[in-house]
Order: C-alpha cells, then sequence, then structure tokens
C-alpha cells in the first residue's frame, strides 16, 4: 500500500484550497527554475528513468514519447497539447487534478513545454467541465500574475503560454489527432497517421500530447527524481503510482492515488469499502474504463493493476477506471449501453466503425431480451473483429473489445437469455 | 527512392509514392473508394488495407502510408483478405439493395469490388439506414442513402471545384454528406462529382433512369462548347446521345469536363434542323423544300453575283473540314470576303503565335505568375480555371487580374478594369519581375472592339518588356471561346488580300448592298435578323434553329459535332479528331457533303469527293492540322496593329455560362441551370466583392 510521504496528489480529494498559495504550501512550484536550469536532456533522461508510462490509456513511455519531439528548433513553433477531454465512462481521475490540483498541471506544463522546445500549452478541456475549467483558468491567472507562466515564466528564462481550449462534448476528441483538429477549429476526426502529432500535430507543428495525469505528475517526479518514482510498483515496466477510479457496486466509490499493480481485490477492499455484499457478490469488473474487456470474478481474484498483468488476462489498464457489478447486474444490457455509447460517439469516419457500432449496438440490445440465435454470438463476435484494428484509431477497437470481454467470459449467459427468450415466445 | 517488395515483387518508387500507389505501378488491384489520385487522402474507407510485414499487427491503409526502404507488403495474405471482406461487408450492411433501379448500376465500384472482395450474402437482419436526399440543382441528383461516406464529393468541391460547400454533417453512422445549410452547389464543374462517386449516391439529374451503363454504344471524341477541345466519350443508345463523359487528357482536361459539355447534349434534339428550307418570299415564312429545289435556288439566286459581292462567315462549332470546304468554294468564286471571328474581334493573324495560348495549357503548371486580362476563366473555360486554382493552391502561384471583377473560386490581386493598367503595371514592374514563367492569359473578347488590334500590338509590346515572351518561353497566351477558331485562323478563313473585308465590314456591306450574297457556316452568335441587310441573300447551314435560320433564305441543315468526323484545333493550336458517334436526323448532311454537293449545283465542283481526299488536301496545305495531338511550335513575331488603344475598360464577353452556343440554348437542362443559379451567382459575386 502507498506510503502517504510517497503520494504525489495530496490534495485530489479537495479538502484544501486548489488556488496558488495552497498550492505552494503542498510544494508546487518549489524550486521549478532550478529543474529547467537542469537541461532539457536532463528532464527527459529523469522521464525515461521514471518509467512513467501514459496515463490517458495506451501506457506509451512517456520519457521516450516527449524525445520524439525534433531537437534542433526550426521555424515552425513547438506545442504541449494536454488532453483533459477525460470522456471514457468509467473515469473521473482527471476532473479531479483540474478541479483540486490545477497548479501541478500548469507546473507540469511548463517542465514538459521546455523539455520539448515548446513555448505554448493548449488544454484541451471537454466541454462538460465547466466548473473544472473555471478551477484551472483561476490557476492560469494566478500564475501569470506571480509570473509563474508568461515570459520567463517562473523565473526559468523560458517564456511560456497556457491556453485554456473548450471542447463540445465529443468523446472522439480525446483522440489526440481529433483533439488537434478540433483545436484547429475543424470537425474532430482523428487524422491518419504517420506524420504523428510529433512532426506534424497542431497547425501542422510538432506537437505532443499527454493527459492531464502524466504532465501532472512530472514535476513531482523531477523534483524526486525518477529512481524515486521508478522504485514504486510492481516492476520497472509498470512503475510509480496510479490514479484509480472505483465506480460502482462498491460501499464508497473513490478516487485513490495507490501504487502501480495493486491487486485489484485489495484496491477495492482497502479503498472502496468492498463490493456490494462482500468480496463473494461480485460478479465482473471492468478494470480500466469502459473500452477495456470485462474480468469475470475468478481473474479479480488474484489479477494485478497494472499494463502488462492486465494484457496477460485479455484487458488492460486503459485510464483505471475500475467499473465494479456485482451479482445484482445484468451484464448483457450493461455491455449494450456501452455498445450505444460507441455508436453515438463514434465520429462517422472510416467504414467499420461508423457502421459496425450501429450493428453491434442493434445485436447486443436484441441479446438483451435474447431475441436471437445462438449462431449470432459468432457472428457478433465476427463482427467486432471485423471493426478491431482496421480503423484510422482506436475508437474501432474500444468498441469491440468490450463485446469480445463479454462474449469471452459470459458466452453462457447469453445463451441462457436466448434459450429463455424462446421459451417464453413458445 | 526507396525499394519495397510487394507480393514478392521488388519495386522502386519515387519517395512519397503511397503503397497503393507502388502496387498498382505493379499491376497489383488495390481495392478503394476514398481514395482519388487527384484529391487529398483521407483513408476513411478503409477498403485498401494492406498488410506491412513488421510494422504492428494489423493492417494498414495503402493509399495513406508512403512506401519505405525495405518495406515488405503483402496485399494477398490471410490478414488483408480478412480486413477487406469485413470492411466490405460494413459497407454494404447500410447501402440498399437497389441496384435495379440504380443508374450507377453496371459502372458502379461498390458493386464490382463487393463481387471481387465481399461475401456472397448479408449476415445484417437489422433495419438499414435511410438518408433525406439533399437537392443540390438541376444537374446533380442524390440518392443519399446510397452513400458510403467516402467523402470524395466533398473534397472535390473544395479542392479542385474551390466551392466548399459539401460537407459531413453529424457523426457515427448518423453522417451525410450535405449541403452547409441546404445550399445547392453552385460549380461549372458540378458534373464530374457524378464521376468521383464510387457508387449511386451522386448521379446525373437529366440522365436519370434513362439508359444503362451497357446498352450504349461509346464513341472518344472532342468538346465543342468551348475552346480547350476536352477529351470526351460520347454515349449514344440508337442516334440519341444520352451522356457525355470526359476522357483522360493531361494536357488538356486532366479529367473533368464543365457542365457545359457534359449536361448540354439534351439539346442536340431539340431545335434541330432536319431538312432544308427555303424563305417564301411572300409570306415571309421558311418552307420545307427538298435538297435539289434548295439547291436550284441558291443557283438562282447566286447568277450573276460576283465574287466581291460574295461573303461567307464561319460560327463557333464549324469543324476545319468544313471551313476549308467553304473556303474553297469562296476561293472558286474569287471572293476575299470571309471572317471566322463573328463576336467581332479584330487580331493579327499573321503568325500563328499571335492567336495560340502559346504557354500550353500544361504550362500553367510551370507557371510562377499568371495575370488574367479581359477574361474570367471560369465561364470561358471551366476546366482551365481549375488548373490555375491549382497552381494557386499547390504551388502558391501569385494571380492578378485586369478587366472585370468576378469570382473566381481563388483570391486574385486586381491590376485595374482597362488597358492603362496593363501600362502602368508595366512600368512599375520592368526589370523587377521575380517570375521565370509568367503567364499572361488574355480573353479574347478583349480584342472584339474598334481597337482590337492596337490592343493586341501594345499587349504583346507589354507582354515582350515584362519578360513574358523570352527565348526559351512564351507565356503570351490567347484564351478562344470558339471550338472552332483556331482551326479556322490555321486555315487562313480571314478576309484574303488587301480588297478582302471582314466581320464587322461585311455586315456593313449586307446594309449598303456591296455585298449581295452571304454564306453563314454554323454563324450564329450574333443577331443576324437585326445586324444582317435585309437585301442580302443570307445561306445558312448549321444544325440548329437558332439565330442565323432566323434570318437565313436558304436553310441547309448540318451535322452537330457528335454526328460528324472532324478535326477541331484548340485554343493551344493542338489539332484533335473528333468522331461521329451517331447520324444527323432527317435529311441533314454532313456539313462538308452539303458544301461539296452544292458546289457542283453551282457549276464550281470541289475536288473532293471523300473525307480522306478532303483531309487529304488540308494535310498538304497545312501539315500541322494531320498531326493529330502534337502542338507545333510557332515562333512569336513582333504583332503588327494599327490605331490607338481606346480607354474603355476590358468587359468579360460570356454572360450566361449555360447559353453560350445553339446547343446549349437549345438544350432543357442548361436553361434549367440558368434560372436555378441566377440568385447564387449574385450572392456569390456579393460575398467576393
Amino acid at each position: 500500500m502507498l506510503r502517504d510521504e510517497d503520494r504525489i496528489f495530496t490534495n485530489i480529494y479537495g479538502w484544501e484550497e486548489f488556488g496558488l498559495k495552497a498550492a505552494q504550501k503542498r510544494g508546487d512550484w518549489d524550486k521549478t527554475a532550478s529543474l529547467i536550469k537542469k537541461g532539457r536532456d536532463w528532464i527527459i533522461e529523469e522521464m525515461k528513468a521514471s518509467g512513467l508510462r501514459g496515463r490517458g490509456g495506451a501506457g506509451f513511455p512517456t520519457g521516450l514519447k516527449w524525445s520524439f519531439m525534433p531537437k534542433e528548433p526550426s521555424e515552425r513553433p513547438h506545442y504541449l497539447v494536454v488532453n483533459a477531454d477525460e470522456s471514457e465512462p468509467g473515469t473521473c481521475k482527471d476532473r479531479d487534478i483540474l478541479r483540486n490540483e490545477p497548479h501541478k498541471l500548469l507546473e507540469g506544463c511548463l517542465l514538459a513545454g521546455f523539455a520539448m522546445g515548446a513555448h505554448a500549452a493548449y488544454i484541451y478541456i471537454r466541454g462538460e467541465f465547466f466548473n473544472e475549467g473555471s478551477a484551472v483558468i483561476t490557476a492560469i491567472e494566478e500564475a501569470y500574475d506571480k509570473g509563474l507562466l508568461g515570459k520567463n515564466a517562473a523565473g526559468s528564462g523560458w517564456d511560456f503560454d497556457v491556453i485554456l481550449h473548450r471542447g463540445a462534448g465529443a468523446y472522439i476528441c480525446g483522440e489526440e489527432t481529433a483533439l488537434i483538429e478540433s483545436i484547429e477549429g475543424k470537425k474532430g476526426q482523428p487524422r491518419n497517421k504517420p506524420p504523428f502529432p510529433a512532426m506534424a500535430g497542431l497547425y501542422s507543428c510538432p506537437t505532443t500530447v499527454n493527459n492531464v495525469e502524466t504532465i501532472a505528475v512530472a514535476p513531482t517526479i523531477l523534483r524526486r527524481g525518477g529512481s524515486w518514482f521508478a522504485g514504486l510498483g510492481r516492476d520497472e515496466k509498470n512503475a510509480g503510482t496510479k490514479l484509480f477510479c472505483i465506480s460502482g457496486h462498491v460501499n464508497q466509490p473513490c478516487n485513490v492515488e495507490e501504487e502501480m499493480g495493486i491487486s485489484l481485490k485489495e484496491l477495492i477492499e482497502k479503498h472502496a469499502g468492498g463490493v456490494r455484499g462482500g468480496w463473494d457478490n461480485l460478479k465482473a469488473i471492468i478494470p480500466g474504463g469502459s473500452s477495456t474487456p470485462m474480468l469475470p470474478k475468478d481473474i479479480c481474484d488474484h489479477v494485478h493493476m497494472d499494463f502488462d498483468s492486465l494484457r496477460e488476462v485479455n484487458s488492460g489498464l486503459g485510464t483505471a477506471g475500475v467499473i465494479v457489478m456485482d451479482k445484482s447486474t445484468d451484464l448483457i444490457y450493461a455491455i449494450a449501453r456501452l455498445s450505444y455509447f460507441y455508436k453515438h460517439e463514434s465520429c462517422g469516419q472510416c467504414t467499420p466503425c461508423r457502421e459496425g457500432t450501429g450493428w453491434i449496438w442493434r445485436i447486443m440490445t436484441r441479446m438483451v431480451k435474447g431475441n436471437a440465435t445462438v449462431d449470432e454470438i459468432d457472428m457478433l463476435w465476427d463482427v467486432t473483429k471485423e471493426i478491431e484494428g482496421n480503423t484510422i484509431c482506436a475508437l474501432g477497437d474500444a468498441a469491440a473489445w468490450p463485446v469480445q470481454g463479454l462474449i469471452r467470459h459470459f458466452r453462457p449467459e447469453l445463451e441462457h437469455r436466448i434459450m429463455e427468450y424462446r421459451k417464453m415466445v413458445a | 527512392m526507396p525499394k519495397l517488395t510487394i507480393n514478392d515483387m521488388e519495386i522502386e518508387v519515387e519517395q512519397g509514392t503511397s503503397i497503393l500507389q507502388a502496387a498498382q505501378a505493379l499491376g497489383i488491384e488495390v481495392p478503394h473508394f476514398c481514395y482519388h489520385d487527384r484529391l487529398t487522402v483521407p483513408a476513411n474507407c478503409r477498403m485498401c488495407l494492406v498488410e506491412v510485414e513488421g510494422g504492428p499487427p494489423k493492417p494498414a491503409a495503402s493509399c495513406a502510408m508512403a512506401c519505405g526502404e525495405g518495406m515488405v507488403v503483402r496485399t494477398d495474405s490471410e490478414m488483408v483478405t480478412d480486413a477487406r471482406k469485413g470492411v466490405m461487408e460494413m459497407m454494404l450492411i447500410n447501402h440498399p439493395l437497389d441496384c435495379p433501379v440504380c443508374d450507377q448500376g453496371g459502372e458502379c465500384d461498390l458493386q464490382d469490388q463487393a463481387v471481387g472482395y465481399g461475401f456472397d450474402r448479408s449476415r445484417f437482419a437489422e433495419n438499414k439506414r435511410a438518408v433525406p436526399d439533399k437537392e443540390l440543382g438541376p444537374l446533380i441528383k442524390t440518392v443519399m442513402s446510397r452513400c458510403i461516406n467516402c467523402t470524395r464529393c466533398i473534397r472535390f468541391a473544395e479542392e479542385i471545384a474551390g466551392t466548399p460547400v459539401l460537407g459531413q454533417m453529424n457523426r457515427g453512422e448518423d453522417s451525410e454528406v450535405g449541403t452547409f445549410i441546404g445550399e445547392i452547389l453552385r460549380t461549372e464543374l458540378s458534373g464530374n462529382l457524378v464521376d468521383i462517386c464510387p457508387v449511386g449516391a451522386l448521379t446525373s439529374k437529366p440522365y436519370a433512369f434513362k439508359a444503362r451503363s451497357w446498352e450504349l454504344k461509346k464513341t472518344q471524341s472532342i468538346d465543342v462548347h468551348d475552346a480547350l477541345g476536352a477529351n470526351i466519350r460520347i454515349d449514344v443508345r440508337g442516334r440519341e446521345v444520352m451522356r457525355i463523359l470526359p476522357r483522360l487528357h493531361e494536357d488538356i482536361n486532366e479529367e473533368w469536363i464543365d457542365d457545359r459539355t457534359r449536361f448540354s447534349c439534351d439539346g442536340l434534339n431539340k431545335a434541330r434542323l432536319d431538312r432544308p428550307y427555303i424563305r417564301d418570299e411572300d409570306s415571309g415564312k421558311l418552307v420545307e423544300a427538298s435538297w435539289d429545289e434548295a439547291f436550284a435556288f441558291i443557283a438562282g439566286k447566286l447568277k450573276g453575283v460576283k465574287g466581291a459581292e460574295m461573303a461567307a462567315l464561319v460560327g463557333d462549332l464549324a469543324a476545319v473540314e468544313d471551313i476549308v470546304a467553304l473556303k474553297d468554294l469562296m476561293g472558286a468564286y474569287g471572293s476575299p470576303n470571309m471572317d471566322c471571328r463573328t463576336d467581332g474581334a479584330v487580331f493579327s493573324a499573321a503568325s500563328r503565335a499571335d492567336y495560340l495560348f502559346n504557354s500550353t495549357i500544361a504550362g500553367i503548371d510551370e507557371a510562377d505568375a499568371i495575370l488574367l486580362i479581359g477574361t474570367n476563366p471560369r465561364y470561358e473555360a471551366a476546366v482551365l480555371n481549375a488548373r490555375i486554382r491549382k497552381a494557386h493552391f499547390e504551388r502558391d502561384v501569385s494571380i492578378g487580374l485586369v478587366g472585370e471583377r468576378c469570382d473566381l473560386t481563388y483570391p486574385y490581386h486586381y491590376v485595374g478594369p482597362g488597358m492603362a493598367d496593363v501600362e502602368k503595371m508595366v512600368k512599375d514592374y520592368k526589370g523587377k519581375m521575380k517570375a521565370k514563367r509568367p503567364v499572361w492569359i488574355i480573353g479574347s473578347g478583349v480584342f472584339a472592339r474598334p481597337d482590337g488590334a492596337a490592343i493586341h500590338k501594345a499587349l504583346y509590346e507589354a507582354a515582350k518588356e515584362l519578360g513574358v515572351i523570352t527565348k526559351d518561353w512564351n507565356g503570351f497566351n490567347i484564351l478562344h471561346r470558339a471550338a472552332s477558331r483556331v482551326g479556322a485562323l490555321d486555315v487562313g478563313f480571314v478576309p484574303q488580300g488587301k480588297g478582302g473585308r471582314g466581320f464587322a465590314s461585311i455586315l456593313e456591306g449586307t446594309k449598303d448592298g456591296s455585298i449581295k450574297a452571304l454564306y453563314m457556316l454554323g454563324a450564329d452568335e450574333f443577331d443576324a435578323r437585326a445586324e444582317i441587310g435585309w437585301k442580302c441573300f443570307v445561306i445558312y447551314q448549321g444544325h440548329h434553329g437558332d439565330y442565323g435560320a432566323a434570318r437565313a433564305d436558304v436553310v441547309l441543315p448540318g451535322a452537330a459535332y457528335t454526328e460528324k468526323d472532324g478535326i477541331y484545333v484548340n485554343t493551344e493550336g493542338r489539332p484533335q479528331q473528333g468522331k461521329r458517334a451517331s447520324f444527323p436526323p432527317g435529311d441533314a448532311k454532313e456539313d462538308w457533303a452539303i458544301l461539296r454537293a452544292l458546289s457542283e449545283a453551282l457549276g464550281k465542283t470541289l475536288p473532293y469527293d471523300t473525307p480522306v481526299q478532303l483531309r487529304t488536301r488540308i494535310v498538304e496545305e497545312w501539315p500541322h492540322l494531320g498531326e493529330f495531338d502534337l502542338i507545333q511550335p510557332a515562333k512569336s513575331v513582333a504583332v503588327k496593329g494599327a490605331g490607338k488603344v481606346l480607354k474603355a475598360a476590358f468587359k468579360n464577353p460570356v454572360k450566361s455560362f449555360y447559353l453560350t452556343n445553339a446547343i446549349c440554348r437549345a438544350s432543357d437542362t442548361m436553361s434549367k441551370c440558368t434560372d436555378a443559379f441566377k440568385g447564387v451567382d449574385e450572392k456569390m459575386l456579393e460575398a467576393a466583392e
């Protein structure tokens, strides 16, 4: 269990003020200039050493990502874009960072921006986060007032601006290239890669898009050293601390910062007050936000919450949005609802996703009643496979995986539902 | 130059080539819908997926992925076949199964590729999606339920046509292509949407339910609606022209044609002259006659008329054969009075370089500065305008305009309204021109005023001073509007010798009695009833009952461009061969044959009995006309022109794009366009200003 002194987000519950004064008391903006003085390469090396992996879901090593930005400055400016379009169902970690710890994010922007040669950061916040956006704006204004941002930010000699950009509430705008399109004022539709944003991103300039949490943990990592962060967690590939969002059928739903690789059972029992009706009342858990395939109880019993352990059981850490479902849950209906979500949020660009998400949702709606045939379960599996991997962005995959998880672990339940329906109709 | 392997075949390609292009170069078919080689690459149909070994364990969109050194690509692996099948199934689940009543049936990419790469049945048991149809105007019919959201039309309208009114609305499976707040699509190139739409979502409205592609006879020919000589295919059923499609010619029209070319074909069946007519002297009405009667009538009227009292005019749609036959007939009478510039233009035609589009159309792709003088290329040569637009957006070529302001679909620098502004520009920029390949495009309308010859000379001198004409570059371009014009100028259908009278003088002569007989070969571009004196005997030979026939004393029914073989020389001086796709209606005959028969009746028999003999005669005197699709370089010599340039501003000659010749004026579709786009045009011009 994470010791209190290793906690990064000390105000994640908003027990203190989010403002600059309180934030500085918690250690934010402490000698930021001295970190910058150590140079670009030092920051990137330290991030690499920390083993931090992107917290947005894909888990790409952050230090490596920053190092992709062109070293030599050219005519084109570099940009840092912070992805605060947190829309994944079951995930609410960035929201708490934005409203309770915005200065961690801003300081992270400066450090990360400096490390990649950017003089400007855009924070793309989802439209629904109105209050959170207001908190960030307040924080930005405070930081400008105190000279922590703007010309010669925090006395580091580096000019740095932070701009808050509000989205209009589309899930797809959380995809990094769709987000870039949206900032540019276009319809949020993912771009083809390559070129990757590090080569041609925002306004065709080198750009790095990072999750809020990734950027917000950076100052503490740099202050305490990459080796400190790497020392936490299960192994060097799954290092550090992580915010977990526990929701669903638990006694105390919460956000909690824990060590990477904590066992799922421990996470829920210790922090969320246990499953409603006891651990044995558990049916399934979606471990990493709605896109990741669900796990049945027998896997939940022993699985660890980190990138690689979850991958081994055909799921993923994703955003670490843990959705707990007890035995009262109609799993088929739950997944059908998720299918509706993906159908509604598909941008409509790629054929498989545009057409397939609707198809999946329609089949799932019938499955809820049982108005289907057993063959159609196989067909449903086929359809998800036709979408997965064939689209520009990962939304297609995200729509396919929950259904695959359902079929993989709960096929008897689907079949049972079909039989029941037949009996009823007959 | 990366080298890669596709299906075990090695190929070396240029940097930046996509895998799809490389595969095509190897002759490997890669199915695709959204990819079009002249548009940007969105990679959204996902049909062209291939396997790149060593990459991520999922297929890659070959249209968007550039070839890399040492890549190993497979287009026939299990992964690829499965991906294609999957994408094709998705493509079809919401596509209506209405192929039997779809106009795209038989030439549909989706049909073909579904057979090649799809399943043999559908597994989709839900209701199909229906999408409301959109109103895009009188030319494009929409059945939006068929749309597969490839966005080709959106990209064409934005990138090629320059009218960004199309877009994708909503998201996910509710996505639909439409125009911004129900605007109709106003572009002269809209017909090309029908060609680039891979399914039956956008089809031709006038052609709707008229014919099936497999029952049409296809003839490769040349367009005559403007002077570009766009390459076209004429599709005929029986003797009726059902539709006209573009053919690929990189140096002229790429693969586009404008809406006049494509949609005016219904005019070929309306208001046709299908038998000879003689004007009854008592009633003043045209009365049907036989060929013999008509010829005898003409012979009677021409008896005693001297060569100098005769004149001939050639209209905009005539082929070189017809013009030469007429010229020979006039020559037999010893008449020097002839002209082909029935728009009243006066300019030097001493050297071919005087009146050609010297840089060639493909030369626009090399140009680094373009000046438009007294022209609206959007109306005078819409396909050329797309090329200028491309030069501007792909290579940032700056464009200037002298003359009337107009909406060109790209931004331009307005120099001024008339010749004085050109002269001022020459003063300002002399010796300071950075452009190495400047191009001037001079609308032929500039010369259609009394001081035309003086303007021609002044423009030539200005161009010379600014370095538009140098030793290895001639950017002095005349943009003609009539398909017949350059051919007629090439064979010298202009006033002969010192005594020869030109267009204005001939009309003058018909009024004062010095011209007693006038032969008009398809001359419909001026108001003949008002301009020709009543005493003059007028023979009109042509295919439509238009301005010319209304004034004629004898009407001889000829053939339209789809009904005869003929040479047309485009504005660059490129001779091309139009082919006969169907036969003229009723008693109408091919034009050269009419002239040949008439000459016999007049006792001045022309020395050719077959088209081959006529062509041999043409090539003997003008060898370059026999070398099809080749441009004989013309040497630029100083332009001679007398008189003083007047102060008046340049005016654009084309006021209504859809009504520029007799075929268009007879076409219902073209009238509908004129009506539908009237308001839109005015609004757009306001916006442009």
